[in-house]
C-alpha cells in the first residue's frame, strides 16, 4: 500500500462517480434541495436536464425515483443519511418491494458530522436499510473508494443505500488500489492472527491505527475495510474466524443493528466466537467538533485497541 | 349525442357493470377485500381504459404504453374486474384473490400482475410516482400519458401534496389524476375523520387545470377524460364525485362496505342487483 494521503469525503467520491455514470443515458439525478452538500451539485451543472431538483420533499423524491426506475432510468437520489430515514417506507414501500434499482446516497452520516447535533448525525441508517430485503447496502471509507463503489452501483439489481460523510479522511485507497474493491467483498487492509477488525467508513482509518498500535505490543490484527454491509461477506467472515477466532467491529453508527450486529448474527448462528463492538452505545450525540466528539461517543482507535485485547483474552479464556 | 356515441357510452356502461359483478364475486370469494372503493372508481376506470388510454393486452409490458397508477390500491378488485373483462385475467385468477401465490395481490402489485403499472398499499405514494413517470416520458420525448387514480381520503397523506407541487413546478402536463371523490375513507365518512374540502381549489391553487364530474355518468367522464387530453400547459385533475359501494343498494354510501366483503346471503343479493 502507498503512503496515505488526505483526500477528499467519500461524499467528493459520491460526486465524481455520477460524473463517470453520467455516460450511460439510463442515469438520472434526484436532489432535496442538498446538492451542493451530497455533491450530486457536479452532474446538475453538467447535466441539468438529467437532474432533477425535488425541493425539501423526500418522500416525493423516492418515489418519483421508483417510477422513474420503473421507466427505464437508473436513478441516483440522495439527501443527508438521516433526511433519507423520513422516507423510511417509501423506500421500503415504494422502491424495494417492487424491487426497482434506485440508487440512494445519505451523505453526512454518522456523529463524524459534527458541529450540527444529533439530529443530522444518523447513527441507524445502516440498521434500518440492511432490514429491508433485496438492499445493497455501502457505506465506503474514503472518497476513492466511494466513488468505485458508487459506480459498481450500476451493474446491481435492485435498490441501495450508500453512505457517505462530511468531512475528509486520511485516504485508505489510491487510483490502484481502490480498482481491487468489488460491492459484496471485504476489502483486506491488514493481515495477522491474532485478532480480525472489521470496520466501515471513517473508522477504517481508527482500525488502521489500533492495529499499529496493537502491533507494538505483539499483537497481530487482520484489518477488513467492510464497505458492503449487505450483502454480508460471509465467505471473509468464516475464513477469518477460523483463522484469528476472535473479531473487533468498529462503526460510526449504532452497535444496534449496524456492521456489529450484522456480524453477530452470523456468528451466533454460524460460529459462536467473541465478538467485541465499537460503536454508537444507545445514545444520541450531541454539537461539537468532531474529534472531539468521537471521543465523547468512544469512537476511537483506543476504543478498538481495548476492545480488540478484550477479545483475545475471551478467545484464549474459552 | 349521436347514435354511434351512444352506442359506445351503452358499452362502456355495460363493460362497468360486468365488472362490478366480478369485484362483488372475487371479494366474497376472498372473504375479504375492499368493495366500496372498488365500485365508486370503477366506471371512471372503464372510462379510461375503454377510450383513450394506450395498451396491449398481449403485450402488457409495451414500453410505450400509457401508464395507469392505481394509488389507491386497497380497491384492487376494480383493477383485476377490469383486466378479467379485458382479457388479461381469468375468472380463476379472480376467484383466488388474497389466497397465496395468486396473482391477484390483497393490494395492486406490478411484480405479480400483468398490466398492473405500480405497486401500491400504502396510501399517498402513487400520484409521485405517476410523476417519475411522466418526467420519464418527457425526457424520453415518448408519447405516453400517465393516469394516476387516487383516493380523496389518501389526500390527507402530505406526500400527495409534494407531489401535486413538483408535477406542476416540472410542468409534467402528460401527468392526469384522477379523484375519487367518495367522500368515506377506511373509519367512517370524511367530515368525520378529516374534511379536505375542495380539493379541485386546492390542486388549482398550485396550478393544476381542473374539472370536477359526476363519476358515475359515463358520458360526463368520457368527456372529462378527452377534455384532459388537450391540456398541454400543466398537470390536470379531474374531481369524479361518486358514491362508495355504488351499483349494490346496501353498500351504497356505507363506511361498512370500504374494507369488509359481502357474505353468502349479501352476495345473491348484490349480484341480483346487477344482473
Amino acid at each position: 500500500m502507498s503512503i496515505p494521503s488526505v483526500g477528499g469525503a467519500s461524499r467528493d467520491g459520491y460526486g465524481k462517480a455520477l460524473l463517470r455514470l453520467s455516460e450511460d443515458p439510463r442515469v438520472v439525478v434526484l436532489e432535496a434541495d442538498l446538492g451542493k452538500s451530497t455533491k450530486s451539485c457536479h452532474f446538475r451543472e453538467s447535466f441539468p436536464d438529467r437532474t432533477i431538483s425535488m425541493g425539501i420533499a423526500e418522500q416525493n423524491m423516492m418515489l418519483v425515483a421508483a417510477g422513474m426506475a420503473s421507466s427505464g432510468k437508473v436513478p441516483f437520489a440522495s439527501t443527508f443519511a438521516i433526511f433519507t430515514e423520513r422516507a423510511f417506507e417509501q423506500v421500503r414501500n415504494g422502491i424495494a418491494r417492487p424491487g426497482l434499482s434506485v440508487h440512494i446516497c445519505g451523505s453526512h452520516g454518522g456523529i463524524h458530522t459534527g458541529t450540527d447535533g444529533s439530529s443530522a448525525q444518523s447513527i441507524e441508517d445502516l440498521a434500518i436499510y440492511r432490514s429491508i430485503p433485496k438492499m445493497t447496502v455501502v457505506h465506503p471509507c474514503d472518497d476513492l473508494s466511494a466513488e468505485e463503489l458508487t459506480v459498481q452501483l450500476l451493474g446491481i439489481e435492485g435498490p441501495s443505500y450508500t453512505r457517505t460523510v462530511r468531512n475528509k479522511v486520511t485516504r485508505m485507497y489510491d487510483d490502484e488500489s481502490k480498482l481491487d474493491l468489488k460491492i459484496g467483498v471485504g476489502s483486506v487492509l491488514e493481515e495477522g492472527a491474532d485478532v480480525a477488525i472489521f470496520a466501515c467508513g471513517v473508522m477504517v482509518e481508527q482500525a488502521c491505527n489500533a492495529s499499529s498500535t496493537l502491533s507494538e505490543e505483539g499483537i497481530n490484527c487482520t484489518v477488513v475495510d467492510m464497505h458492503t454491509i449487505k450483502p454480508l461477506d460471509t465467505e471473509l467472515l468464516s475464513k477469518l474466524a477460523e483463522t484469528c477466532g476472535c473479531f473487533v467491529s468498529a462503526e460510526d453508527h449504532s452497535i444496534i443493528g449496524g456492521l456489529g450486529g450484522a456480524l453477530s448474527e452470523w456468528l451466533t448462528t454460524n460460529k459462536p466466537i467473541p465478538l467485541e463492538m465499537v460503536g454508537v452505545r444507545d445514545r444520541f450525540g450531541e454539537s461539537g467538533d468532531t474529534s472531539d466528539l468521537m471521543h465523547e461517543v468512544g469512537l476511537t482507535s483506543e476504543a478498538i485497541c481495548k476492545a480488540a485485547r478484550i477479545s483475545i483474552n475471551r478467545k484464549n479464556a474459552s | 349525442m349521436d347514435g354511434a356515441e351512444t352506442d359506445r357510452i351503452s358499452e362502456l356502461e355495460e363493460m362497468a357493470r360486468r365488472c362490478r359483478m366480478d369485484i362483488v364475486k372475487m371479494t366474497h370469494a376472498a372473504g375479504a377485500g375492499h368493495p366500496g372503493g372498488s365500485l365508486s372508481a370503477i366506471d371512471c376506470m372503464v372510462a379510461l381504459y375503454g377510450t383513450t388510454l394506450r395498451f396491449d393486452t398481449n403485450n402488457p409490458d409495451w414500453e410505450d404504453r400509457d401508464r395507469f397508477v392505481m394509488s389507491k390500491g386497497h380497491a384492487s378488485p376494480a383493477m383485476y374486474a377490469l383486466l378479467h373483462q379485458m382479457g388479461v385475467l381469468e375468472e380463476s385468477d379472480l376467484l383466488s384473490f388474497r389466497k397465496l401465490g395468486s396473482v391477484c395481490q390483497g393490494h395492486v402489485d406490478m411484480n405479480w400482475t400483468d398490466g398492473v403499472d405500480f405497486s401500491a398499499g400504502s396510501l399517498g405514494m402513487g400520484l409521485s410516482f405517476g410523476l417519475g413517470c411522466a418526467l420519464s416520458a418527457k425526457m424520453d420525448s415518448s408519447e405516453r400519458r400517465i393516469w394516476v387514480m387516487l383516493g380523496d381520503g389518501e389526500t390527507q397523506e402530505g406526500q400527495i401534496w409534494e407531489a401535486v407541487m413538483a408535477a406542476n413546478y416540472h410542468n409534467a402536463n402528460n401527468l392526469r389524476v384522477i379523484i375519487d371523490r367518495n367522500r368515506i375513507q377506511n373509519d367512517d365518512f370524511m367530515g368525520v375523520q378529516m374534511e379536505i374540502g375542495d380539493i379541485g381549489g386546492k390542486f388549482e391553487s398550485f396550478g393544476w387545470n381542473v374539472r370536477e364530474v359526476d363519476g358515475h355518468s359515463m358520458s360526463d367522464i368520457v368527456d372529462a377524460i378527452s377534455w384532459a387530453e388537450t391540456n398541454e400547459l400543466g398537470p390536470t385533475a379531474i374531481i369524479a364525485n361518486t358514491i362508495k359501494g355504488k351499483g349494490v343498494s346496501f353498500m351504497e354510501n356505507n363506511p361498512e362496505f370500504h374494507g369488509k366483503a359481502p357474505n353468502n346471503e349479501e352476495v345473491e343479493i348484490a349480484m341480483g342487483e346487477l344482473s
